[in-house]
């Protein structure tokens, strides 16, 4: 089987969760090709066959420096067919996810996003997928000669396997109708830790009374290197950004640890925390039904506990 | 203007998800149905657009006839006519293809980010592919200048500002707009307002759903005093192992 991996780039740098669908690819057992899009940092590419890469090819032309959705999937797709590839993987993302459904559409493929196992092969081709916000998963069998997958955050565990890949200068014709739809800006929070990518992520909800006290949090959150979250009263009400807002309408995070503060644990905020694996609760009201969702609880007032977290980590380290 | 609004027709989030018959159908008794909330939002920017500029709106939903309170919710909440195209919903490209079957007449086809039932967010981009026209999403804000779309769109970390033209495809998503509520007048007018029906395109199925299941049960909560946070920090590093 021949599996083609999208690598998405932040300011050049390889993300973790495109590094997560190569250690997928390596479970497939088949011989990957990785593709990285415009401006891209070489030592990323050259590590790409420490996790599994045979080849990797990296299409540096500077019109891709842009992530324009049309365009990454006009090129992905001819990159399908280049390589003679069966499977296309990449990470959701909110470039992602839409370039893998555009290349299902042109190459016929069948096509599964949030995708959270390998696939089970013995007779077929069966991916297991969360739906309903997280609360079931499906069991889909693709048919297509071709396939299209998105994986979810933790749908492999990062892998290093030791090889090494040549990188390969990728052209394309790329086509003047795809770039009709123009990024006229982006504005993104930098160096912060993304909530969708992060490993622990500290969240507040109405409980933190208002944004002048988020500070504990922030505090909180640099002592664990965790990204902030948010419920989504909060962000409606412009206490925090809204690209913080967790929940069934907002980002669905799967950290490894989730700490909640002062959020009442709604079933729709809860549908964009349950793939977490542990879920720490600080509520002052013992009856808040977050309790329930967690594996461990503080009952206590939001603005004594947090602040003693915080010194309880930074003196153990 | 013509503006075609695809709505899903989803468990409202507060349902507890369970499947019957071997785990292969959704158990629905009990279940309350409602607009997806995605799609609520872009029901509600094409009322605001109706309303300064004139424009028709047209509803569609793919479904079987179960979901017509639903499409008469919509267009209680103003919609002037609505299409449903009678099929189950079975997959993303399924409901893609129908969807560009109808959409080819109208300016701008706005739907949700996602449906919360089978959550694949990418109806709209399989639909913007299908007719070759662009496709934007999640769209926080969308104004329109003659044939300019502007639009923000929310990606990981922060947003983009993106420009395109008209035909357009949006994934909708707060706060684009607020939610409406149907008010008397709406429900009333709603009862005659046009519904049509028709008949599905039908394509060969390269995915099909095979069974379902639930997540593991989760384990009860284990509680720690407020004066011990640093047995809570010993526990997430030996017994948890997440820190
Ligand atoms: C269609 C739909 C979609 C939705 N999507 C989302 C979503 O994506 N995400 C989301 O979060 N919500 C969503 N909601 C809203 C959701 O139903 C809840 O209203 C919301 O999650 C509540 O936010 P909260 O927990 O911050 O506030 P509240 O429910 O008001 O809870 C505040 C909590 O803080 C505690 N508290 C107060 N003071 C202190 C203190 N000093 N110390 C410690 N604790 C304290 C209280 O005991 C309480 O439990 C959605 C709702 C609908 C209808």
């Amino acid at each position: 089987m021949n599996i083609l991996v999208f690598l998405e780039t932040s300011e050049g740098k390889i993300k973790k969760t495109s590094l997560e669908a190569m250690a997928y690819a390596h479970g497939m057992n088949g011989v990957t090709t990785a593709i990285v899009l415009g401006k891209a940092d070489a030592g990323d590419l050259q590590t790409l066959g420490k996790y599994g890469a045979a080849k990797v090819l990296h299409a540096a032309d500077t019109k891709l420096d842009e992530p324009i959705i049309q365009v990454y999937s006009s090129v992905l797709a001819h990159a399908m067919q280049d390589e003679k590839a069966d499977v296309l993987l990449l990470a959701n993302s909110s470039l992602g996810t839409p370039v893998a459904a555009k290349v299902a559409i042109k190459l016929g493929a069948s096509f599964a996003s949030n995708v959270t196992e390998l696939p089970d092969t013995s007779s077929g081709f069966t991916v297991k997928r969360s739906i309903y916000t997280g609360k079931a998963f499906a069991f889909v069998e693709l048919t297509g000669a071709k396939k299209v997958i998105t994986l979810k955050k933790n749908a492999a565990e990062l892998k290093e396997t030791g090889g090494n890949a040549p990188v390969v200068n990728y052209t394309v014709p790329l086509n003047e109708a795809d770039f009709n739809t123009k990024i006229l800006k982006t504005e993104k929070a930098t160096g912060d830790i993304l909530l969708p990518e992060a490993e622990i992520v500290v969240s507040g909800g109405r409980g933190m009374k208002g944004p002048e006290h988020w500070g504990i949090l922030e505090d909180l959150a640099k002592a664990l290197h965790a990204a902030t979250g948010c419920s989504k009263p909060v962000s409606d009400m412009g206490w925090r950004p809204h690209h913080e807002h967790v929940g069934q309408t907002g980002v669905k995070v799967a950290p490894q640890l989730y700490i909640a503060v002062g959020i009442s644990g709604a079933i729709q905020h809860l549908a964009g925390v349950n793939s977490s694996k542990c879920i720490v609760v600080i509520n002052k009201d013992a009856d808040a039904p977050f309790f329930k969702a967690a594996d461990y609880g503080i009952v206590g007032d939001a603005f004594e506990v947090v602040p003693k977290l915080t010194q309880a980590i930074l003196a153990s380290k | 203007m013509k503006i075609l609004v695809c709505i899903s027709h989803v468990p409202d989030t507060t349902s507890k998800i369970a499947f019957t018959d071997n785990n292969t159908k959704l158990e629905t008794s009990g279940v309350q149905y409602i607009i997806g909330p995605y799609d609520d939002y872009a029901l509600a920017r094409a009322v605001e657009l109706k309303e300064s500029s004139g424009a028709s709106i047209t509803v569609l939903n793919v479904g079987l006839a179960e979901t017509e309170p639903t499409i008469r919710k919509a267009l209680a909440i103003g919609a002037d006519e609505a299409i449903r195209v009678n099929a189950f919903p079975t997959d993303s490209l399924f409901v893609a293809t129908q969807i560009a079957e109808q959409a080819k007449n109208y300016d701008l086809i706005l739907m949700g980010r996602e449906s919360i039932d089978f959550n694949s967010g990418v109806v709209h981009a399989m639909v913007g592919e299908i007719l070759g026209i662009p496709s934007v999403s999640p769209v926080m804000k969308l104004d329109i200048d003659g044939t300019k779309v502007t639009m923000t769109k929310e990606i990981e970390g922060g947003k983009e500002q993106v420009e395109s033209n008209l035909p357009l495809v949006a994934g909708c998503q707060e706060p684009i707009a607020e939610w409406k509520i149907p008010n008397m007048r709406g429900i009333m007018s709603a009862r005659t307002k046009p519904l049509k029906i028709v008949e599905p395109k039908g394509i060969e199925a390269i995915s099909i759903n095979k069974k379902f299941e639930l997540p593991a049960p989760k384990s009860a909560v284990k509680m720690i005093s407020a004066d011990n946070v640093v047995e809570l920090v010993t526990r997430l590093k030996t017994e948890a192992k997440v820190l």
